[in-house]
């Protein structure tokens, strides 16, 4: 604790940076090779708009190399209440990533006295994205997806990032990771902006299906195990994480509307 | 050669803690209680600068005397509870760390310094009983030379700490639930000689920790909220 010559900012990675370098994570230091086949890399992760708000989902199966690294990681994260973030790539740097930027929202929540904006949060993590360029260019590539609800404009809004810190907001819907191709060629077809809750998130599941389909680092629904993919919404109401037995059912009505349109036989 | 002058320790110490006590007496008194679920902190104050504050999960602030130097000293308990969560776990972040952290702050800057720090602070902590060790409520008090000390159940600090603190001991009972515990702050804060005999909601600020939450317990109670507290 330092009275006079302290950090008086309400940034906490600057708090970081300046008073505490040692807790930086800072993965590059000393990295010289690709370090890609040795780490966990999570996969598929997407974000839409619907009605009331936006919903973002993101399997459970994170690889490395070829071999499964775990069945069940978190790859969909509350931020505060009224933001979520999904984290496609190298799973390490992720998870530390989803752990600072809630640090940071509320450490200048509670300095302030008042939340950021979802603008400013959205901004707050493009620059945690670009500190983690030259990982990135090491193999360590994090591509975060962030949406939340707006409650100055009273709507849902959606963001993807890339490695340099470019940051895009989607007007519709948006994928990332290994499956996202695939997972984006689905909701192209299903996506509708009016969508209700139900139909947002058989929209989710069908286009996470879809990708686990093609790709083989994409985990989809496990019905051996009982692991769903993680969704969760973000409306005016704050943030909602559906429950397993949920998903379990829109997923079955999926594969019965499948079946009836003839795309399942 | 130049010799500084003598001067005597008693002499400053006590010259230092009467500015100090003079510059805290001036302000509003702020009273920390507990209730039925959990810790209440309520101050007078009509203005937008806020005197209490959420330092982490299941702390809070509040301070009394020089705006300036409480709150600097309020944004760094934040700091220090982010940066202690964030390098350990959010269940290491403890009440009575942070207490003793600032007392000896104050302390050494008491000593040492020419102009002792005005201000008066608490640091609650609200229990939990999924913690083991910690399922009893703290309310630390610090002053501005570092006096530290632990107080039960109820605290006041600022000026007419005397009259509102006999208050408290005469009134105070285990299990009040939450409008009662509100009420029992304004009627305390209304005994301050500074004090309004009749302060309205607008007046009061009032935060709490709630025991039956999970994640981060603290909460700052809406005028509307108050005023229906008070009837």
């Amino acid at each position: 604790m330092r009275y006079w010559d302290g950090y008086r900012g309400a940034s906490f990675s600057e708090l970081l940076e300046l008073e505490h370098p040692q807790l930086q994570p800072k993965l590059w230091r000393g990295a010289s090779e690709p370090a890609l086949g040795d780490t966990g890399h999570g996969t598929t992760c997407l974000a839409l708009h619907f009605a009331d708000g936006a919903l973002v989902a993101g399997d459970r199966l994170a690889t490395m190399g070829y071999q499964v690294a775990s069945r069940e990681i978190e790859k969909v994260y509350a931020t505060d209440r009224y933001s979520l973030l999904a984290i496609a790539g190298a799973a390490g740097p992720a998870i530390e990533m989803a752990r600072l930027i809630r640090i940071q929202f509320e450490h200048r929540e509670k300095i302030e006295g008042e939340p950021l904006e979802l603008e400013g949060k959205a901004n707050t993590l493009a620059g945690l994205v670009r500190q983690n360029f030259p990982a990135a260019m090491q193999g360590l590539a994090v591509v975060p997806l962030f949406a939340g609800y707006d409650l100055r404009r009273r709507c849902g809004r959606v963001w993807k990032y890339e490695i340099t810190g470019g940051r895009y907001e989607e007007r519709e819907f948006e994928s990332v990771g290994s499956g996202a191709v695939f997972a984006r060629e689905g909701l192209k077809k299903s996506y509708r902006p009016e969508a209700d809750r139900g139909q947002a998130i058989r929209t989710a599941l069908g286009a996470l299906t879809d990708a686990a389909d093609e790709d083989r680092a994409t985990g989809g629904v496990d019905l051996l195990r009982g692991i769903y993919p993680r969704i969760k919404t973000c409306t005016a109401q704050g943030i909602e994480e559906i429950p397993d037995e949920e998903i379990a059912e829109h997923y079955q009505q999926l594969l019965e509307e499948r079946r009836s349109s003839g795309e399942l036989r | 050669m130049t010799f500084p002058f003598y001067v005597n320790p008693e002499q400053m110490t006590q010259d230092k803690a009467e500015f100090a006590r003079k510059g805290i007496a001036r302000g509003k008194s702020i009273v920390t209680l507990e209730y039925a679920s959990g810790v209440l902190m309520v101050a007078e104050n009509p203005l937008q600068l806020q005197k209490l504050g959420e330092i982490y999960d299941r702390i809070s602030f509040a301070g009394v005397g020089k705006f300036s130097e409480f709150d600097r000293l309020r944004k760094m308990g934040v700091q220090w509870a982010d940066v202690e969560g964030y390098r350990f776990s959010r269940e290491d972040v403890r009440g009575k760390a942070l207490a003793n952290l600032y007392s000896q702050l104050l302390g050494d800057e008491f000593t040492r310094s020419p102009k002792p720090f005005e201000v008066e602070i608490v640091v609650a902590e609200v229990g939990d009983d999924e913690l083991s060790g910690h399922e009893q409520n703290a309310i630390y008090r610090i002053g501005f030379d570092g006096t530290i000390s632990d107080q039960k159940h109820f605290c006041a600090i600022g000026g007419s700490v005397e009259n509102l603190t006999s208050h408290l001991e005469a009134n105070f009972q285990e299990g009040l639930d939450l409008p009662g515990a509100v009420r029992l702050g304004r009627a305390t804060l209304q005994r301050a000689e500074n004090g309004s005999p009749d302060l309205p909601a607008e007046s009061l600020e009032i935060v709490l920790l709630d025991r039956d939450g999970t994640g981060r317990r603290f909460r700052r109670l809406p005028d509307e909220e108050v005023a229906s507290h008070l009837g």
